[in-house]
């Protein structure tokens, strides 16, 4: 525990310690706004402009939640259909795997040529960049689950859902919350590249538009927004991971001798 | 203290419960064909303890997924309860070498994994798994000595404790057939001959057909009232012969001579099965 502690108060004397390093280089090479804003300049410019920022902040969220959630459904769905033998794991991953790896950006001119521009593509956009790790974990998951569990719920004439439902998901929860993770930080990646290329409204918007203007101050504000926001919905779901599949990362101190 | 049973497991009794006729099990095609199980035939009665011992890779866990339905044969007839295995709704219960309990359930939810899924249990399961259920899988822990452990999380016990709870499992649903995978092969000598004592208890009393796959003569030996020697390539039931001795059996009795005789015969015949010579 004292060990625990003593790791997060480096951490936050870290990043306080990145900041102010950074301030001082600005002052001690004289570096013009233009270029790279003193972070006090930074929090200035959040203060002042807060009023203005809180709804893009809000939209920005709330596509991104949005995007996640549908991606989360859409994950779990496709990771259970693909997980659920092994044979569809083996034939639908090369397929996967190519999905995954189209650069995500290059379909929002798809998106916007269908849906105009706007919400709607933002939300799919961070929904596609969501999915994936969900699925490649979930489907992992579900495929992994040992022979001899599965044997032993076979004998009991365990039809597949049967199997599915006692065995596959909760054995799948600890992968799933990992992708979670993972997938929320990359849906407000998808909804800040739609909102930059075509949308009037969220922080993406508003940070291109900002750097059109040469406002290099509000640009790095709304980063520390986005930063702020990812590093808050990642810390949401490390905590619901940790509260729902503590039995994969139980410690050794529960154990007994 | 009564008599061994298996004395009357003769061939065409009428309490057949478990028939295979003229089984075989092949892997794959063609040439690289492997031959699991060779031309076999074996029947056991309703209420009949027998042990498969045997030579690693001679079929002998081939025969209980056969039985269990998990395989289905390359020819012949698996017959359960007078019907096709799969056909007939048996109740069947499993142990494994491996405990595979689910690490995210506690060790009561664990044991009470099978009355949520076979019926008629799983209608009664929303209801009774409170009250009734929870009543049975308690009484059962601490028949096999795991009382007070029943709201644990499995990580938190030994393998031999483990493995008390997987017999518990497989037996809450109250089977009519028993397959033991080797289920003590894992423990250590004193654990795994506490846990004959604790499987002769509950099979006397619960009577289920069990059929034990094991690589341990001494086990068969306490255990069972029927041995079947297999041999290997293909795997093939050599021997079959009943033991004699009375329940409840006892570590003891493993140490009379006529244990050692029967155990020292069977050494020899599953020596004699081995394929190839091997320099002892």
């Amino acid at each position: 525990m004292d060990q625990q502690m003593r790791r997060r108060v480096w951490s936050i004397v870290l990043i306080i310690g990145f900041f102010v390093m950074w301030e001082a280089f600005c002052w001690l090479f004289n570096i013009s706004d233009i270029v790279l804003p003193k972070p006090s300049q930074i929090i200035v410019t959040l203060i002042d402009r807060a009023p203005a920022l809180w709804p893009h902040t809000l939209q920005t969220l709330y596509t991104t939640l949005v995007g996640f959630g549908f991606g989360i459904l859409a994950g779990v769905l496709l990771g259970v259909l693909v997980g659920s033998s092994r044979l569809a794991y083996d034939v639908a991953y090369p397929l996967l795997v190519g999905f995954a790896s189209i650069p995500k950006v290059a379909v929002v001119p798809i998106f916007v040529l269908w849906f105009g521009s706007g919400t709607v593509p933002a939300i799919l956009t961070a929904m596609i960049m969501s999915i994936f790790p969900i699925v490649v974990n979930v489907a992992t998951g579900l495929a992994t689950t040992e022979p001899e569990l599965e044997d032993v719920m076979k004998a009991l004439r365990a039809s597949k859902l049967d199997i599915l439902w006692n065995v596959g998901l909760p054995r799948t929860m600890p992968y799933f919350f990992a992708s979670l993770k993972v997938s929320v930080t990359l849906a407000f990646v998808g909804t800040v590249i739609s909102e930059t290329v075509a949308s009037n409204r969220g922080i993406g918007n508003v940070m291109m538009i900002a750097s059109s203007n040469f406002d290099v101050p509000l640009v790095f504000a709304g980063l520390i927004i986005l930063a702020f926001m990812g590093v808050s919905l990642y810390a949401v779901f490390s905590l619901i991971e940790s509260k729902i599949t503590g039995w994969a990362h139980r410690k050794d101190e529960f154990a007994m001798g | 203290m009564t008599a061994a049973t298996s004395a009357d497991s003769h061939p065409r009794s009428d309490d057949t419960f478990v028939e295979l006729e003229k089984v075989t099990l092949a892997y794959g095609r063609g040439d690289k064909q492997i031959v699991a199980l060779g031309l076999t035939d074996l029947r056991i009665d309703q209420g009949d303890f027998v042990a498969l011992v045997g030579p690693s890779g001679c079929g002998k866990s081939t025969i209980l997924k056969l039985v269990t339905g998990l395989i289905t044969a390359s020819s012949g007839y698996v017959y359960v309860a007078g019907r096709e295995v799969g056909a007939a709704s048996v109740r069947v219960g499993m142990a494994f070498q491996n405990p595979t309990m689910l690490p995210w359930l506690t060790v009561r939810d664990n044991v009470m994994m099978p009355l949520k899924i076979v019926p008629p249990f799983r209608q009664e399961y929303r209801s009774k798994h409170k009250t009734e259920f929870r009543d049975r899988a308690d009484a059962l822990l601490k028949e096999v000595g795991l009382a007070g452990f029943a709201d644990k999380h499995p990580w938190q016990l030994s393998g031999g404790m483990l493995q008390r709870a997987s017999l518990c499992r497989a037996l809450i649903h109250e089977p009519q057939l028993l397959m033991l995978d080797e289920p003590f092969g894992a423990l250590d000598q004193f654990t795994r001959e506490e846990l004959w004592a604790v499987m002769q208890e509950l099979w006397m009393k619960l009577k289920p057909t069990v059929l034990l796959v094991t690589h341990d003569l001494k086990e068969a030996g306490y255990l069972a009232n029927r041995i079947c020697v297999m041999r290997t390539r293909p795997g093939q039931i050599v021997d079959d012969a009943p033991v004699p001795f009375p329940r409840p059996r006892t570590i003891d009795m493993s140490y009379t001579p006529e244990f050692v005789t029967m155990t020292q015969r069977l050494r020899e015949l599953i020596v004699s099965a081995r394929p190839v010579k091997e320099t002892v």
